[in-house]
């Protein structure tokens, strides 16, 4: 039976931990707001990239598609031998599962990876991630990055990421690229995601895009398209990156705060619990001690 | 001027502007041009330099980018950017000590790859000291 005094303090840690625990929450109910925010303002750079893309696309489909001019960024090299995976996890702790489930999907496509007798390589992005990836397959991190987006996520910190890609690409170190996320569906669920990133198809032109064309004056390019094409897909690449990033910190945040209110609950449970056992012990104790007098005072 | 142009400048990181206008002008990859209301649709990119906007034929305002690409459509124009910046918030003395850091970047340069980035960094100093002086200059 513990003392009167360790329920004490008992409780009083408890209640400094609630008290943590209900301000990390408010805190990340706060930066998901901003994460949010952020991600809704990259819609429309997204909405713009794909017109573009596609009206690209249609263009070149339209002149017979000829696979020679194009960049390998959409063709490919010809083969799928060496995947890439980037992981993007957070650099903190205390986000639930967050962290456990991108983990969880990464070993998974690497065993199908090596079932199928391909290789894998590994870029983490965020120190948790590489932390429990790297005693069982620390072989295969090619690279890694931390504190990204630190205090807040720019487009040139995707453009960093992105561009270490692109130059494991251009040194043919890999064949295909996938980037494992979580994507933010509300607080309570956040869905991993794997997007494949190189070769990067372009988004399939609508089935009526053959007939609009025809009504519609056909778009002329400046320089031509290929040029274009070759300037626009490393960029198209740095804000897929971007856009796995915000969608990361978004739900980032959101599993922080479930998994801080899910803390300050049990926390408050946790009081409730350990008040109502003081409570009784000390009611128990000063029952013992009036026994002890009037006992005292009856032998007398 | 009866009809307008959609302008639309966006970033990765927000929708900059959206307002119509009477007409732009962009630096394209291949030459400055201006895009009224029901220019011919066509897809370009753009150069670091200034994209100037144009009421009643007068400047209403001058942006600086550091490159991108423009969508032309006849009721439309969008530029996708990575930055942007207004002429007007460009500090001439500091463009001016960039352009010298960037140019004995170049000189230094030991390899090639740094010599591209100075050679880049360079460029975009260069075209943001031009805008300033177009824009002192009223053109």
């Amino acid at each position: 039976m513990p003392s009167l005094k360790d329920l004490k303090n008992r409780i009083a840690s408890v209640q400094s931990t609630r008290k943590i625990t209900s301000a990390m929450k408010m805190v990340a109910a706060s930066k998901l707001r901003r994460a949010q925010e952020q991600a809704e303002a990259s819609r429309p750079y997204a909405e713009r990239m794909d017109r573009m893309l596609e009206s690209l696309a249609s263009d070149i489909l339209e002149k017979g598609a000829n696979a020679d001019g194009l960049p390998k960024l959409v063709t490919g090299s010809g083969s799928d031998k060496v995947q890439l995976l980037l992981v993007v996890t957070s650099d903190r702790g205390l986000c639930g599962g967050f962290n456990s489930t991108i983990v969880r999907e990464t070993r998974r496509i690497i065993r199908a990876n090596e079932a199928d007798g391909k290789t894998t390589k590994l870029i983490c992005v965020g120190r948790k991630g590489r932390d429990q990836l790297r005693r069982d397959y620390g072989n295969l991190i090619v690279h890694y990055f931390e504190d990204i987006g630190k205090p807040r996520l720019t487009f040139a910190d995707a453009g960093t990421v992105s561009a270490k890609v692109l130059e494991l690409f251009d040194a043919g170190e890999f064949d295909v690229a996938h980037v494992v996320y979580n994507k933010f569906k509300s607080i309570i669920a956040q869905i991993v995601t794997t997007q494949q990133l190189v070769p990067l198809a372009p988004p399939k032109p609508k089935d009526d895009v053959i007939g609009r064309n025809l009504l519609k004056p056909s778009i002329e390019f400046e320089p031509e398209e290929q040029v274009i094409l070759a300037e626009l897909l490393p960029r198209n690449l740095s804000f897929q990156v971007f856009r796995s990033l915000l969608e990361s910190a978004a739900s980032e945040q959101g599993a922080r705060m479930a998994a801080m209110d899910n803390a300050t609950r049990n926390a408050g449970e946790m009081i409730q619990k350990l008040t109502l056992n003081y409570n009784r012990t000390r009611q128990a104790v000063i029952t013992k001690e009036l026994i002890e007098i009037i006992s005292g005072a009856e032998a007398l | 001027m009866a009809e307008k142009v959609e302008f639309e400048l966006v970033s990765p990181e927000e929708l900059l502007i959206s307002q119509p206008v009477d007409m732009v002008v962009i630096p394209g990859g291949e030459g400055h041009y201006g895009v009224l209301a029901g220019h011919v649709p066509m897809i370009t990119t753009v150069r670091p330099g200034a994209i100037v906007t144009y009421e009643d034929n007068r400047v209403t305002d001058r942006i600086f980018v550091t490159g991108g690409f423009a969508e032309v459509t006849e009721e439309r124009v969008t530029v996708l950017v990575e930055g942007a910046l207004k002429v007007a918030n460009l500090d001439r003395a500091k463009v001016e000590q960039d352009i010298k850091n960037f140019g004995e970047d170049v000189e230094d340069a030991k390899t090639d790859e740094e010599r591209v980035k100075a050679l880049t960094n360079l460029g975009i100093a260069q075209a943001k000291l031009i805008a300033i002086l177009d824009d002192n200059s009223g053109h």
